[in-house]
């Protein structure tokens, strides 16, 4: 697919970085501010999909792009899946147990567990938010070749 | 009060483009209004007079909250609205191929 | 807290995701699989199925306890009822996806065929076991989309206007049920089942308690198939690959429509007589205008698709009895009667017509046409399929000793006993036409005379499509024992204390 005029370009070099770090931090200040896996994962995939749009791709780099991704996406779930499986084995047999320590109200660092769930939750939803634009443009692709 | 009469507006615009559209991506676009209007409902349901936006201030944390519940359904609720959307724009993109129409009197295939 | 309950949603769901990673490694050994996972779900479902008897198993997730006697977390809850449904879902589950491995040749993408299966039964297996109601909705829509997905599987024209009409009808059902929720916590200020039970025994305001009923109702008769609600499951379960109509026809519209409303109308809730004959009379025209609208089909698929909407009708119409009798609060004997044949038929109807889907299957696989003025003479050809198809046909039109007579002689039964003479004539006469559309269907595609070109003339289809089939009429036969005194009181009857009881559902709860 062709890719866009100068001034889309340039505009996209400027802010698609600054809209990736927004993301992350919505996603890693989950748990002090609103937002969390999803808000976070939204914005991310939204960078990434301002960059496709605005350079443009041929079509065998699009079908490698789907197919990383697609690994990425099923990696992320299993990691959130194996997170909720350890607090059965390591702390008291329960799942979904919030079993490292919880720190002080209002740090970084604290409440167990959750920042790991929104880094993971966050990298699924991404990944599956591009997966979806990248299938409906190679559909499209293909059928004009 | 007046916010609710906004659910139930925003409830019947969706249904009457559900119901009487004929272009395809007019109907998923209905059914997508629909549902906002049951995310405003939600959202709603969980307020209290006077109350303050759910977030743990370390520094006075005494205060009358709203009800943090309902902000969380709604949360995972607009995510599964999404991927209902998804799907359905997905279909829609292999109609049209086959097709050749967006006109939803022309796709009557299965009948009886 | 029994461990083994969260296993039944978290197994699918890893296996789900990692047939995807494994996919693109190994294609081969891909089928197999999500045979497995399915396999070792069957395994605990039954040790469950044995050991869970008239208690009632508890699961809070995260291990959050009830404070001041109010429950705050999200509890999962296994009692009699649940693990008969739980048996269904994963033996029929475990069969289609073996019967796919032969079948799905023909498609391109086999990978996300078997994940969006293990999806479903994940999300099926999370409606069953959640005592939430929040979360009864999400794993509804989690198996519902996968529904929809494979549904529009080969994408072909029918099936994609199959899976269009399906999805917006499921749509609008999906947002009936979320407004109903939004009502509830509204009044209520919880979500867990048996406490908003406790709440709206303290006394309700009668106008808001009936609305809500009717939007409950309303959005999961959608997703069962009630009449009117039905438009959308004779393109749907026609158009889908064979092992996915078998689940959909058989598990689907049972776990997450059926189930559903038994379970809040009967223990969240209470019985008021208009619900009631509501209810029963839409179980009633379901049962005839079904098979009316059934006899005139020579599809076979259509055919079997307007029998469910039927059979759905029976199981209903016998449930609205017995809520008719609870509400007036006279006779319970009869009402145990009634709501026994109805589970009865329920899973007598998930056993048979997966069976008569999956031979469906087979004929299409074989022959090509699902159309019964095109086909003839099968009998000699595939004698696998023809001995299952006969007992499968001869199941659901009610012959004894097969089980379909047993649970609909206990629907009659309970119907006479109750005094309502019309709804047991009408039983009668619906059950005779069935077995009239399924001579039909036995005529037309098995013994009559059809001469076919020597080079592509039918054969017996491969092994994994014959075993599941053989399997599913070994239990249909089985099936029918459950009728006997001894092994009814083992299974049905802790299923049905915990429905006619009011409080014992919610009392056990938060005792605990």
């Amino acid at each position: 697919m062709k890719g866009m005029t100068l001034i889309v370009k340039k505009t996209t070099q400027l802010i698609a970085g600054m809209i990736f770090m927004y993301g992350i931090y919505v996603i890693v200040h989950g748990h002090l501010t609103p937002g969390g896996g999803f808000a976070g994962g939204v914005i991310i995939a939204g960078s990434l999909i301002l960059v496709t749009l605005a350079y443009g791709s041929d079509f065998l780099k699009l079908i490698k792009e789907e197919a990383g991704t697609t690994m990425i996406e099923s990696l992320a779930t299993i990691m959130v899946i194996l997170i909720a499986v350890s607090g059965f084995v390591f702390g008291t047999k329960i799942f979904f147990n919030n079993f490292l320590p919880k720190g002080i109200v209002g740090h970084l660092i604290s409440a167990g567990v959750l920042p790991l769930y929104n880094i993971f939750v966050g990298t699924e939803v991404a990944a599956s938010i591009f997966i979806i634009f990248l299938s409906l443009i190679i559909f499209k692709e293909e059928s004009t070749q | 009060m007046i916010a609710y009469i906004m659910c139930f507006i925003l409830f019947f615009v969706g249904l009457y483009g559900v119901i009487t559209r004929r272009n395809l991506v007019k109907i998923a676009v209905s059914l997508s209004i629909m549902e906002i209007s049951t995310f405003l409902f939600f959202a709603l349901v969980g307020y209290i007079d006077g109350g303050v936006a759910p977030i743990v201030d370390p520094s006075d944390p005494v205060k009358v909250y709203v009800d943090p519940l309902p902000q969380a359904l709604v949360l995972t609720a607009i995510v599964i609205g999404l991927a209902t959307t998804a799907m359905l724009m997905a279909v829609i993109i292999r109609l049209f191929r086959k097709y050749g129409t967006f006109d939803i009197r022309e796709i009557k295939n299965l009948r009886g | 807290m029994n461990p083994l309950i969260p296993l039944f949603v978290v197994i699918p769901l890893a296996g789900a995701f990692l047939i995807m990673i494994l996919g693109r490694f190994f294609s081969e050994l891909n089928k197999y699989l999500a045979s497995l996972i399915l396999l070792i779900l069957v395994v605990i479902s039954i040790y469950s199925l044995i050991n869970t008897g008239k208690n009632l198993s508890l699961y809070k997730v995260g291990g959050w306890e009830p404070v001041n006697k109010i429950p705050i977390g999200i509890y999962m809850v296994m009692d009699g009822f649940t693990v008969i449904v739980l048996c269904i879902i994963n033996i029929i589950g475990f069969l289609s996806a073996f019967y796919s491995i032969a079948y799905i040749k023909r498609y391109t993408a086999e990978n996300y065929f078997y994940a969006l299966f293990c999806l479903m039964v994940a999300g099926m297996n999370g409606v069953v076991l959640s005592g939430d109601l929040f979360n009864i909705f999400v794993f509804l829509e989690i198996s519902v989309i996968s529904a929809y997905a494979l549904v529009a599987f080969g994408v072909e024209k029918n099936e994609l206007e199959a899976s269009f009409k399906y999805q917006v009808l499921g749509g609008l059902a999906s947002f009936l049920i979320l407004f109903g929720i939004g009502f509830i916590y509204w009044k209520t200020k919880t979500l867990n089942i048996a406490d908003i039970k406790q709440v709206f025994s303290s006394g309700y305001d009668k106008n808001f308690y009936l609305f809500v009923q009717i939007l409950i109702l309303s959005g999961f008769g959608l997703k069962a198939a009630i009449i009117p609600f039905h438009a959308w499951l004779p393109d749907a379960h026609s158009s889908a690959p064979s092992p996915i109509s078998a689940m959909l026809s058989g598990v689907l519209i049972k776990a997450v429509g059926i189930y559903v409303i038994i379970r809040l109308f009967f223990n969240m809730f209470d019985l008021s007589e208009g619900m009631s004959v509501l209810i029963t009379t839409l179980g009633t025209l379901s049962m005839v205008i079904g098979v009316f609208l059934a006899i005139g089909q020579w599809d076979i698929k259509r055919l079997l698709a307007y029998h469910s909407i039927s059979q759905m009708g029976y199981v209903v119409m016998s449930v609205g009895i017995g809520m008719i009798l609870l509400s007036r609060g006279v006779t319970t004997k009869i009402a145990t009667l009634a709501i026994a044949g109805g589970i009865f038929h329920l899973v007598n109807h998930a056993a048979f017509k997966s069976l008569l889907f999956l031979n469906a299957g087979a004929i299409e696989y074989t022959i090509g046409t699902r159309n019964l003025k095109e086909m003839g003479g099968l009998a000699k050809s595939m004698p696998a399929t023809s001995a299952t198809s006969f007992v499968a046909s001869m199941s659901i039109s009610g012959i004894p000793p097969f089980n379909g007579f047993f649970s609909k002689l206990i629907i009659i039964i309970a119907a006479i006993m109750a005094k309502f003479y019309l709804l047991a004539i009408l039983a009668v006469i619906v059950s005779i036409i069935t077995l009239a559309s399924f001579l039909k269907f036995q005529r037309y595609a098995f013994y009559n005379q059809r001469q076919y070109p020597k080079e592509h003339g039918p054969k017996e289809v491969p092994f994994p499509m014959v075993f599941s089939m053989i399997v599913l009429s070994i239990v249909c036969l089985l099936l029918s024992l459950l009728a006997f005194p001894g092994i009814r009181e083992a299974f049905l009857t802790p299923a049905i204390d915990v429905l006619t009881d009011p409080l014992k559902y919610s009392t056990s709860i938060l005792g605990q």
